[in-house]
């Protein structure tokens, strides 16, 4: 066990200097100069965009750059944004609560509907509901994210006026963040009230969030139930004289969950990259909207720091998805 | 009363082709404590009878019979609690690959404790100090230890002798082996089968051991069911049957053991089983048979009384008039046309 943890560990530091390259290269690609962006269309002394660019190095040469950059990376200083003077680092932990509420909603959102609708359309292969849920799985997998959350806007807050178009909360409240988690901190607050905002706001973004992961955990979940409902022991436990809700909900779901635990752990990345279109139709104000405010800002250190800061969450989370994958599989644990 | 009795049972698989029929017409009854041993090729109906009989035939297949009763209920008309309590309790039945037969997921002490607290009632702790008796039964060293071990963590043996536990947990009335052995060493086997063999005895259970190993039956089986193509060719008793098969199909299994064979070369059935769409219109076996006449091969004989038992022939082996009736009705078998 020790010796996996080591191994995969030790996979993250190629993985990691991988995520710098691109990330501080590839945003170079981009054209426009993030001096001149910051100066706006006033335009800028040609005198004091030299000086500035040798403020923030830009004069060195590229792999200079690169070197200077990955130094201090490694002493742990990912630099300051352009725009604000923050450290991005500081900005990200303020940020990245807001994120992380959206996605653990998406996520249970898909795991509540998927897992179910998964298993029921195995157990009645073929029916319409088998159909319809293939279907519907199949549709919303294929959905561009914004447009789908254009839409829902458009019938439930603008038409229906049912939800919130965008942010977190109403304006009405202010709640001092404690865990930075709304749903926590409003409960928290001596405004009760406000937690059930914080939930109106939270709807559409986790049905847009989820709605990918919700298709890839039914059809994935569908798939390997079919798959372990027609293995011999599913006719030991009937031989046994279980239930049938015995034999699906226990014997052959706990078999089924392992393929799909590993499908909801890809799904982390998927998670995170819908998130910053997701973040952005809503004006969520989390990491993904932070991202995409800096690639129109060329701010070159914040696209850097939340790029690598995403690639170690998304690790890390992988990792724990594959301890937890020894934990439903008894053959994993006791191999390695 | 019997224990078991079948009557004129079919069972039906519809498929893109047409209607596959697994078992055609059999007919057949077990008493308390009798071992019966049914044999046939890979795909005779042998497990697909017991299978019906246990309620477990997968959807699409349908199940028709004329009776269909085990201790004198009937299962047709069975509720499917009722017939719950009935499967694992009263019948059990053990399988041919005892490592995919248990859940990789759960560990023996589970799976066999859970069919205890089921169908006895049994608390937890009750049910594993059960459980660890049954493993000591079943001939597993260090019962205790077992308990919290995963399938496959154990040999085939060992997971066969787990089915084996689970399977006798309740003291069931009947136990249906399908191929108990086929997965196993050839050194397991044997013991595997003396296990059964005992535990029958001691329980004085019913036992049908389905089979393809002709070898097995003779050692264990007090009756012996014989299956073509989804029929009883021939059911005597073992004794009767191994010392003068009566079913020319019977005869070529036998010959084909190699046990019997008197030197030279092995003798063999040539041909194959009828499939789906090329089942003869008389006697299934007849395209394969050294008898067939144009009578047998248009003509579908019967399950008929004979020689203490039962058999589906025009010309059994043992009616003395038999060469007589063979040369009326034009042989076309290569025994019978010299």
């Amino acid at each position: 066990m020790l010796r996996f943890i080591l191994t995969r560990v030790s996979l993250i530091i190629p993985t990691f200097l991988g995520i710098t390259l691109l990330a501080f290269f590839l945003i170079r690609l981009v054209p426009g100069d993030p001096i001149e962006t910051l100066a706006g269309e006033r335009g800028i002394d040609p005198a004091r965009l030299e000086e500035l660019r040798k403020v923030y190095g830009f004069d060195q040469p590229i792999l200079v750059q690169y070197g200077i950059y990955l130094s201090r990376v490694l002493q742990g200083d990912l630099g300051k944004s352009m725009i604000t003077q923050e450290p991005v680092l500081s900005e990200f932990a303020a940020l990245f609560p807001a994120t992380i509420e959206l996605a653990t909603c998406a996520i249970i959102f898909a795991l509540l509907l998927g897992l179910p609708a998964g298993i029921i359309a195995a157990i009645k292969r073929n029916s319409i509901f088998d159909h319809g849920v293939m279907g519907i799985s199949l549709a919303g997998y294929s959905m561009p994210i914004f447009w789908w959350g254009l839409i829902l806007i458009l019938l439930f807050s603008v038409q229906f006026d049912l939800t919130p178009v965008s942010g977190r909360l109403d304006v009405l409240y202010y709640i001092e963040p404690i865990t930075g988690f709304l749903l926590i901190d409003t409960l928290l607050s001596d405004e009760p009230e406000a937690f059930w905002s914080a939930v109106e706001h939270l709807i559409l973004p986790t049905i847009v969030l989820g709605t990918v992961p919700l298709a890839v955990i039914a059809r994935m979940t569908r798939s390997a139930m079919l798959e372990v409902l027609g293995e011999d022991y599913i006719r030991t436990a009937k031989a046994k004289g279980l239930s049938r809700f015995r034999i699906v909900a226990l014997h052959a779901l706990r078999n089924a969950l392992i393929p799909v635990v590993t499908v909801i752990g890809l799904q982390i990345g998927v998670l995170f990259t819908g998130a910053i279109l997701t973040e952005t139709i809503f004006s969520w104000p989390g990491v993904g909207k932070w991202l995409i405010d800096a690639i129109f800002r060329r701010d070159y250190p914040v696209l850097q720091g939340g790029a690598l800061l995403l690639g170690v969450v998304v690790m890390s989370v992988n990792l724990l998805v594959d301890l937890a994958y020894g934990l439903i599989n008894p053959r994993i644990r006791h191999t390695r | 009363m019997a224990l078991v009795e079948i009557e004129n049972l079919s069972v039906e698989f519809p498929t893109q082709g047409g209607i596959m029929r697994a078992v055609d017409g059999v007919s057949l009854t077990l008493e308390e404590g009798e071992v019966l041993g049914v044999v046939g090729e890979s795909g005779s109906g042998k497990s697909v009878t017991m299978l019906a009989l246990m309620g477990l035939i997968p959807f699409p297949g349908r199940v028709r019979a004329d009776k269909l009763a085990f201790n004198g209920r009937d299962l047709l008309t069975i509720s499917d609690k009722d017939r719950r309590k009935l499967t694992g309790k009263d019948v059990a039945m053990i399988f041919q690959e005892p490592t995919t037969s248990l859940n990789p997921s759960f560990t023996i002490g589970f799976q066999l404790t859970e069919t205890l607290r089921l169908h006895e009632g049994m608390d937890r702790k009750a049910a594993e100090r059960r459980a660890v008796e049954l493993l000591g039964q079943v001939g597993i060293p260090s019962p205790e230890s077992r308990l919290s071990a995963y399938p496959h963590q154990l040999s085939g043996g060992m997971n066969q002798r787990v089915m084996i536990a689970m399977a006798i947990a309740c003291n069931p009335k009947l136990l249906i082996a399908d191929e108990p052995t086929t997965a196993l060493d050839v050194t397991i086997q044997a013991q595997i089968l003396d296990l059964l063999i005992s535990l029958q005895k001691e329980r004085n259970m019913g036992l049908v051991m389905i089979t393809h190993n002709m070898g097995v039956v003779a050692d264990t089986a007090q009756r012996v069911m014989v299956m073509y193509a989804g029929q009883i060719m021939e059911e005597r008793s073992a004794a009767d049957l191994f010392a003068s098969p009566q079913h020319p199909y019977t005869a070529a299994l036998l010959a084909a053991l190699p046990e019997r064979s008197e030197g030279g070369r092995l003798a063999t059935i040539p041909g194959v089983v009828p499939g789906l769409y090329d089942r003869p219109k008389g006697c299934l076996f007849s395209p394969r048979c050294a008898y067939a006449t144009e009578h047998s091969r248009s003509v579908r004989p019967d399950l008929r009384a004979w020689a203490g038992g039962h058999i589906r022939c025009h010309y059994p082996l043992g009616d003395p008039n038999r060469n007589a009736e063979i040369q009326h009705d034009h042989p076309v078998g290569t025994e019978a046309a010299s």
